[in-house]
């Protein structure tokens, strides 16, 4: 017991003693001398402390589930606990340590010397060869070739030459038009001033020559261009949804309450603004978009459902180098 | 004990030389020389938050169900991967923290870059003989932005769809090859073959992460063998005496007071300030867009050149030579970039100086230069503003189409008319300072006679 207790006392002391090393007699110091600065000490000691306090804290948060808003405390003590150390060091950086500014020459520019070394060295090792040409050609050849070899599997990543699938689109003459949950879209639900989503029935919705966007507008207010005569169905025409400028899907339709001052029916892509007007075939009104929205020629089965009345006008999709030299198909 | 630790060390690898010199190398003291340490410090947050995720995250955009604990989606369908994220977000403890804090240390990362970038420029630090420091460094910063971009597409939420999809459209508009190559890399047309998650995953955890930390240590390897730059701050800099502080003691408990600073600032903000409330945008599906969307800010000024650019694709007959997105998603970036990697090559060709640089300039010792930074610095900014017209609309009630044709104007006058200034300034700060310096004198000789 009285042991326990001496080892105790002087473990203490050894801990809360004040002292510094004795300068070695004969060596010159290589470090500047700092002079004691007892209370930056106590200062470090309370940051080192309080840092320790908000680790301890980010355990207990983490392993006592009833404690609410978890994220939020996590982070206040898992960050105050670093900062506290921050601030630890700072203080030693600032106060305990000395902040000499030395002086010392730059590196110099450039070793003279040496690089007519490493010039000699690269030259004689093989100046024992007549054909050097031929052979640094060999070389060439044989490493291109190599390369070509490594980089040849890169080529399973996908069609690298085939842009056909960009033209396909699932629509073809006959297929119905569903929504997104399935249910076919009967052409006398589809009402003037609203938006309707439509996708080829039975049909991936995640391929960008799938979704649709359906308006209804007046008859009167139609005005296709010739090419596009009649693919309209009474006044119900349908477009691409994925905007021809970045792919983005069309999900704004600008519809005139006040008819006379107001602009006309637009639909309009979220990301880059590129407006297209629904009346004139998909025709831009404004935007960054270069190309019409293709437009799915429509009609009305004998029980009243849409369907489509072929494939797109145009290429489905943001714009590429062949996207105007075919049109979609099925 | 210390002194056993070193023979041990040095009488094994000899390097107690090195260990000596290392010690006592020195660091200028200036203020603007952490900004890469920041970015260094970020690099280690991301690095360690990014580890952590990966035991979570599912790079798959097989379809499921969601069957989590969040109900506003329960029963939807989505991708694994973007499943996989909101249990990171809801379930996985500490997750959301570890979450957030990486995307807040991937705007710091970001932004720490871009501060550190005017310093070199404005400071002509990147002359000779640190060109290669300087032009590691902008293809850091290149990584970096795609990096930050794969990072927030993998997590499939309807944001990052739509930034996916742009990034596929522009890589279309490359003229001739572009949309061989996107199908290509996404493994068939859009939305892309199964493989492209995990490619992306890859390429996001693995393969960039290798790159920007082999660039990183060879920058700061170059750093560290041709000395930093500073500035003439009256302690005896010259061209050829480095004057600062060595790196222990003096430098060490600041540089861990920094790093320590910056990895508890983050996780402070990933705790407290929400960012990317991923649960919010809902999954993505090809038909999903959604009013008001931005890209992370330092992707802001690329929605900017698409925004801004005139509808119209250069077509040849049939054949679309460049589709539109190219100007403003890859020609934009291709001109900034391209002027930061020619411009050392450009300035030491019309001011004919191939001298040696350690002293760094201020901003106006070199007017030129400080006036072509500023007014690319103003066009990038302008470009990213306009990108952001959508939210002035609703924030303020006026016109985006009216806004977008005032841009396409400002854009070009506002750069020259900012480098006109920041010359003049310049000139103006260069012509002041003897008057300065013989007030200084003045007063001082007045005070002493008072």
């Amino acid at each position: 017991m009285a042991r326990a207790k001496d080892w105790l006392l002087s473990g203490l002391v050894l801990l809360l003693g004040r002292g510094r090393p004795q300068p070695r007699p004969g060596t010159p110091r290589v470090v500047a001398r700092q002079p004691p600065h007892p209370r930056a000490e106590l200062a470090v000691l309370a940051l080192l402390g309080l840092s320790s306090a908000c680790a301890a804290a980010f355990v207990v948060v983490y392993a006592v589930d009833r404690i609410p808003a978890q994220t939020q405390l996590l982070g206040l003590a898992l960050g105050l606990s670093l900062v506290f150390l921050a601030a630890a060091l700072v203080v030693t950086g600032k106060r305990l340590v000395p902040t000499e500014q030395l002086a010392e020459p730059y590196p110099p520019p450039g070793h003279p010397q040496e690089q007519q070394l490493v010039i000699q060295s690269l030259d004689e090792g093989v100046d024992g060869i007549t054909r050097r040409r031929l052979l640094r050609l060999g070389l060439l050849g044989a490493g291109g070739t190599l390369a070509l070899a490594a980089i040849t599997p890169a080529l399973s990543f996908g069609p690298l030459l085939r842009t056909a699938p960009l033209y396909r689109t699932p629509w073809r003459r006959g297929r119905r038009l569903v929504d997104e949950s399935d249910r076919p879209l009967r052409a006398d639900e589809i009402e003037e001033g609203s938006f309707y989503a439509a996708f080829p029935e039975g049909a991936d919705k995640e391929e960008q020559g799938s979704p649709l966007v359906v308006v209804r507008l007046p008859p009167r207010q139609l005005a296709l261009p010739g090419d596009l005569a009649g693919f309209d169905a009474d006044g119900i025409v349908a477009y691409s949804s994925i905007c021809t400028h970045a792919g983005c899907a069309i999900t704004m339709y600008r519809s005139p309450k006040f008819a006379p001052v107001e602009p006309r029916p637009a639909l309009v892509c979220p990301c880059h603004y590129s407006t297209f007007d629904p009346a004139a075939g998909g025709r831009v009104l404004f935007g960054p978009a270069g190309r019409p929205l293709p437009m799915l020629p429509l009609r009305v089965d004998g029980k009243g459902f849409l369907r489509a009345g072929g494939n797109f006008s145009g290429a489905v999709g943001p714009a590429w180098w062949g996207v105007r030299l075919r049109g979609a198909h099925s | 004990m210390i002194r056993k630790a070193v023979r041990f060390v040095d009488e094994r690898t000899g390097t107690a030389p090195f260990l000596h010199k290392a010690l006592r190398y020195l660091f200028p003291d200036h203020w603007s020389f952490l900004l890469g340490e920041v970015a260094l410090y970020a690099f280690i947050v991301l690095v360690a938050t990014g580890v952590y995720l990966t035991f979570f995250f599912a790079d798959s955009t097989h379809q499921v169900v969601y069957h989590g604990p969040y109900a506003p989606l329960y029963g939807q369908h989505m991708s694994e991967a973007y499943r996989s994220v909101l249990n990171i977000s809801t379930t996985v403890k500490a997750g959301l923290l570890i979450r957030q804090t990486h995307h807040w240390a991937a705007n710091v990362f970001l932004a720490a870059i871009i501060l550190h970038l005017f310093r070199i420029f404005f400071t002509g630090a990147y002359r000779k003989p640190r060109e290669i420091t300087y032009y590691l460094g902008v293809t850091m910063l290149m990584l970096a932005l795609l990096e930050a971009y794969m990072g927030y597409s993998l997590v499939d939420d309807l944001m990052s769809g739509m930034g996916l999809v742009i990034g596929y459209s522009v890589g279309m508009a490359i003229p001739f090859v572009g949309a061989n190559v996107m199908e290509w890399l996404f493994a068939g047309p859009f939305p892309g073959g199964e493989s492209l998650w995990p490619r992306l995953y890859v390429a996001h955890v693995l393969l960039f992460p290798i790159l920007i930390g082999i660039l990183l240590t060879a920058h700061l390897a170059l750093v560290a063998l041709k000395h930093h730059t500073q500035f003439r701050q009256g302690r005896g800099e010259t061209e050829h005496t480095v004057v600062g502080v060595p790196t222990w003691p003096g430098q060490t408990p600041r540089s861990l007071g920094l790093l320590t600073a910056v990895a508890g600032v983050l996780f402070l903000l990933g705790g407290l300030v929400q960012i990317n409330p991923i649960w919010l945008w809902g999954p993505y599906h090809t038909y999903s867009s959604t009013n008001g969307a931005q890209p992370d800010w330092y992707l802001g000024w690329l929605i900017g050149g698409l925004r801004l650019m005139p509808g119209f694709d250069v077509v040849i007959g049939k054949y679309t030579l460049v589709p539109n997105a190219f100007w403003g998603g890859a020609l934009f970036p291709l001109v900034v970039f391209g002027f930061l990697y020619f411009w050392p090559w450009l300035e030491r060709r019309l001011t004919d100086d191939a001298s040696f640089h350690n002293l760094a300039d201020r901003p106006r010792d070199a007017p030129g230069r400080t006036a072509i930074g500023v007014a690319m610095a103003v066009w990038v900014v302008l470009v990213f503003v306009a990108g952001g017209a959508d939210r002035i609309d609703v924030l303020f009630g006026i016109s985006y189409v009216g806004q977008i044709w005032v841009f396409r104007v400002l854009v070009f006058v506002v750069p020259i008319v900012a480098g006109a200034v920041a010359y003049r300034v310049c000139k103006e700060l260069q012509a002041g300072e003897p008057v300065e310096k013989n007030r200084h004198r003045a007063e001082v000789e007045a005070r002493r006679y008072a």
